[in-house]
């Protein structure tokens, strides 16, 4: 086995590790990664993140793979071409082949102070934890440099709380990516997010305070700038010292001189990513660094790959503000003409390069809005698909967005982070059959770094012919939202009416369980009533859970986990005398499982009658709040998250959506409920409640978003209550919160929209939706015990009410009773049969 | 010459079946599965699932795929015609299908032999 090592692991190293890994289908190459941070590869474009409530799991790019040896917190020290070893403070390794992935270094400006306590660099995860454990009673931070990464750290200190000033030396904010105007424009949205900026002035010196610590900036303007703390965002560096030392060839501007294969002047040694400097140009995106990652590891299983060079195009928000420059966004090449278009009021503005005849797009700047920076950029090079001010008219102008995409070649890049050309799309679509964003996703890579392609892999369906159904089933053309609507308008009571009027057919299980949970979340009536009988799944027909044997679990509601020892005993007793099989549960329950149909009603009388109710673990349906110990008894707690729990479940008990529902209360910020990976997750603060929402996600685990933070428990109730009620209206069938979220245009920000600031005018409509669901809340089951038509359909058998179903066998596993398997036919079944205390069985 | 006979057994009144529902029933030992639908017709296969081998098909929902009445498996949601007792998506499995019938009384009557 040959021996590859690759020094750093960020997140070209860590793309080149996959990479290789993938393409290595004969075990050809053993891969060690020598890592100088503790922890493995994350995502630095998305870090600012971190401040807006992500974890440093979020960010995370690692998948473990036993066949790569990565050695956290290891860097190299030595390189020793000749013998062919890396040295680290651990050990030596031999190589066969070397990349050197090491990245760039953040520039520290050489002024008097710079290495006063209190000025921070922004560029990993360790700096933004000192910055964030730096800023905590500060008041006052500076931010020098105004490009890119100045205005993420400038962002970073205004969600700490700080008053935030920008100085940058150009004359205008991001001067690389934006013209003088788009600097303009940018500068007004900077302001008024409170922002001072102060541009065309450097930095002459840092100055401390009494306490030996920066207190103020001198600019070379003569202005003296007070501040808490300074953040250094002045550019970055290739880190080409390692490489220097070995006595390889670096550029004129520094970075690891590599041809266009990425090997260096020493054969099996390469380099890529922000420390490569390719035919002498370093550069400093990640898409590139990926496309260099990719031919490396096409060129260690042997074949030919090459680096074209790459397309130095960017689209950003910042600090809420889209910005995009694409192509020669400087209007660099000879006789090239500008159109541009600025509109003050929405604060727009747009510039265009043209060629001198004004047919072929050269390349442009938007800011403000860059909704139609995908189209754009890729049709670079190309002649003009309509007249350039149509292009450059904001979204809402009736431009067909799928023209310009239609006439691009289909050589031409529609995913650049991925490289990925409009050809390899369309192919994903025909041949692999994929029909959706997801599959296009999943066979491409398409649409997965920053995602500003999605519209497009959307739009290309639909040109490709792919017809996208919102249809639910053969039963209906329309959406599960659409029919939430049409039944909430129309008052449609039934799902026969709904079925005349709008559908074809008698429904199925598709259609059928979806307008009984919209019925349910409209009437909120018992579900099992007349017709609504016959939508029910089985496991709400049954009001239990259906196990793979035919029997049926038990779950009765305990909310928030609380529990008094009499109501154990209860399900203890209950347990015992039915023979069931008890498990706690996930959510902070007890699960009794192996009832037979017509034993539900016998066990649900005696839990009634203890007190306890249906814990809708059947339905699609709010399920539990899970909640760690409190401030009651925790020495760490800061709030009650025990009372908030169970407050919330009996709040939202019995609700219908479209999907199951959990959620989570944890006290501290230790998060010992777990509440970021629910449906809707609450951490106390020391001020209220953080609201997280969007997590879970099931088959593809996520962690929920930060939504809002320290709300009163009131303006918790009501944001929740509007959450939940906006989604049951308008997801789709079986859809988790977390897709809901990611399908809304707009995401997050327009669910705050118009869940908090009522930008759709919908608020009072969701309120009333909630308090109309908690006044008419009733128990299912003591509702179903109550009636004797009701409890005529718990029966084995129509001829034969009291015979126990035959087919029902249980075999004893650690001491309780489980189904026989069919693999398990040596054991020896075991008949358990009818509740051992008979007397108390009769519901008569 | 082999006569072909059918011996109906009762099972229960009709207004016992909810429409568009199933229910179980046991006949010598076997379990059927009967299903009322809405527009009146009534149908009567296994009870047994062959997929998962339980004792369920009562259980599932009631519907139509084109013109056909089905069921679908409550546990992995299978659909069966219920005249015929094929599974429409897995080829090569069925229900056993039984002959059904209700008397001027209003009785369900079921064959199984």
């Amino acid at each position: 086995m040959k021996r590859l090592v690759i020094i750093g692991n960020g997140m070209v190293g860590q793309r080149l590790v996959e990479a290789v890994r993938a393409r290595d289908t004969a075990a050809e190459w053993s891969v060690t990664v020598l890592a100088e941070e503790s922890r493995p590869a994350y995502d630095r474009v998305k870090l600012s993140a971190f401040f807006d409530g992500s974890s440093a799991e979020d960010l995370n790019l690692h998948t473990p793979d036993s066949g790569v040896d990565l050695r956290l917190g290891e860097p190299a020290l030595a390189v020793d071409t000749a013998a062919r070893v890396v040295t680290t403070a651990a050990g030596t390794y031999a190589y066969d082949a070397l990349v050197f992935a090491t990245g760039s270094y953040p520039f520290v400006p050489p002024v008097p102070g710079k290495d006063l306590p209190g000025v921070f660099v922004y560029r990993t995860l360790d700096d933004l934890e000192a910055i964030r454990s730096y800023a905590a009673g500060r008041s006052v931070g500076a931010v020098i440099g105004g490009g890119l990464l100045g205005l993420e750290a400038a962002n970073a200190m205004r969600l700490l709380g700080l008053s935030t000033h920008v100085i940058e030396f150009a004359p205008r904010l991001m001067p690389v990516q934006v013209d003088e105007a788009g600097g303009a424009m940018l500068r007004r949205y900077v302001e008024d997010l409170g922002v001072t900026v102060h541009t065309g002035t450097g930095t002459t010196a840092l100055n401390a305070g009494d306490d030996g610590a920066v207190a103020s900036l001198s600019l070379s303007d003569g202005a003296v700038v007070k501040a808490d703390m300074v953040i250094v965002a002045a550019g970055i560096r290739p880190r080409d010292d390692l490489a220097r030392a070995a006595g390889l060839p670096v550029g004129a501007r520094g970075g690891i001189l590599v041809d266009a294969t990425c090997t260096t002047e020493v054969a099996d040694v390469y380099a890529v990513g922000e420390c490569a400097a390719v035919d002498g140009v370093c550069y400093g995106l990640v898409a590139p660094g990926y496309a260099q990652a990719e031919v490396v590891a096409d060129r260690l299983l042997g074949g030919a790959a090459t680096f074209p060079g790459a397309d130095m195009s960017t689209k950003l928000k910042l600090l809420g503000v889209d910005v995009a420059s694409f192509g020669d966004a400087h209007g660099a090449t000879e006789g090239c003409l500008d159109v541009t278009f600025t509109d003050p009021a929405t604060r727009v503005y747009a510039k265009l390069v043209l060629s001198d005849d004004a047919k072929t797009l050269l390349g442009g700047v938007l800011v403000g809005d860059a909704t139609s920076y995908p189209t754009l950029r890729a049709g670079v090079g190309l002649e003009l698909s309509a007249p350039p001010l149509t292009l450059l008219a904001p979204a809402g102008a009736d431009v067909d967005p799928g023209a310009g995409l239609a006439a691009l070649p289909g050589a031409a890049q529609v995913c650049s982070c991925n490289a990925v050309t409009k050809d390899q799309i369309v192919s994903a679509i025909h041949e692999q059959g994929c029909a959706d964003v997801p599959a296009i996703k999943a066979c491409t890579r398409a649409g997965t770094s920053c995602g500003s392609c999605v519209p497009m892999l959307k739009q290309l369906l639909t040109l490709e012919g792919v017809e996208q159904s919102k249809a639910l089933c053969e039963h209906f053309d329309h959406s599960r939202q659409e029919l939430f609507d049409i039944v909430r308008v129309r008052n449609i009571r039934s799902f026969s009416a709904l079925l005349a009027e709008f559908g074809r057919g008698r429904g199925c299980d598709i259609c059928k369980p979806a307008v009984a949970s919209i019925l349910a979340s409209l009437n909120t009536g018992y579900v099992l009533e007349g017709e609504q009988a016959s939508l029910q799944d089985t496991n709400d027909h049954f009001l239990a859970n259906i196990q793979r044997n035919g029997t049926y679990s038990v779950v009765p509601r305990i909310p928030g986990g609380e529990i008094t020892p009499e109501k154990l005993i209860v399900i203890g007793e209950v347990a015992r005398d039915f023979n069931l099989y008890t498990k706690i549960t996930g959510g902070q329950r007890i699960d009794m499982f192996g009832a037979r149909v017509e034993q539900l009603p016998l066990i649900w009388k005696r839990l009634v009658d203890a007190g306890f109710e249906s814990g809708h673990a059947y339905g699609k349906s709010l399920r539990t709040i899970k909640s760690c110990v409190g401030s009651t008894w925790c020495r760490y707690g800061v709030q009650d998250s025990v009372g908030l729990a169970v407050a919330l479940e009996l709040r939202y008990r019995g609700l219908r959506s479209p999907h199951k529902l959990k959620s989570a209360v944890s006290g501290c910020a230790r998060e010992c409920a777990e509440a970021r990976s629910k449906d809707f997750g609450i951490i106390a603060t020391d001020n209220g409640w953080n609201l997280y929402v969007g997590g879970n996600g099931g088959f593809r685990p996520r962690h929920a978003d930060l939504f809002a933070t320290d709300l009163t428990t009131e303006e918790l109730v009501r944001t929740i209550d509007r959450f939940l009620i906006f989604y049951i209206r308008s997801a789709d069938r079986l859809q988790r919160t977390a897709a809901w979220i990611e399908s809304l245009d707009g995401g997050l920000d327009h669910l705050r929209d118009v869940i908090v600031h009522d930008s759709l005018g919908l608020c009072a409509e969701l309120d009333e939706a909630m308090a109309r669901h908690v006044t008419n809340y009733a128990d299912e089951w003591a509702a179903t015990l109550d009636d004797p038509d009701r409890l005529a359909r718990f029966v084995s058998f129509v001829n034969a009410p009291d015979a126990p179903d035959p087919s029902i066998s249980f075999t004893v596993e650690r001491g309780q009773p489980v189904p026989v398997a069919d693999d398990s036919a040596h054991r020896q079944p075991v008949l358990l049969g009818m509740p051992a205390v008979t007397s108390e069985g009769s519901l008569a | 010459m082999i006569l072909d006979v059918q011996t109906f057994v009762t099972i229960c009144p009709v207004d016992r079946l909810e429409p568009d529902r199933g229910i179980a029933a046991l006949v010598d030992g076997v379990q059927i599965a009967l299903f009322r639908t809405s527009d009146g017709e009534i149908y009567a296969v296994g009870n047994q699932d062959p997929i998962s081998g339980a004792y369920v098909m009562s259980r599932g929902i009631v519907g139509s795929r084109g013109d056909t009445p089905t069921v679908a498996s409550p546990l992995h949601k299978q659909v069966y015609d219920l005249r015929t007792g094929d599974c429409l998506d897995v080829p090569g499995v069925h229900l056993p299908a039984y002959p059904v019938r209700v008397t001027d009384a209003s009785v369900v009557e079921v064959a199984v032999h």
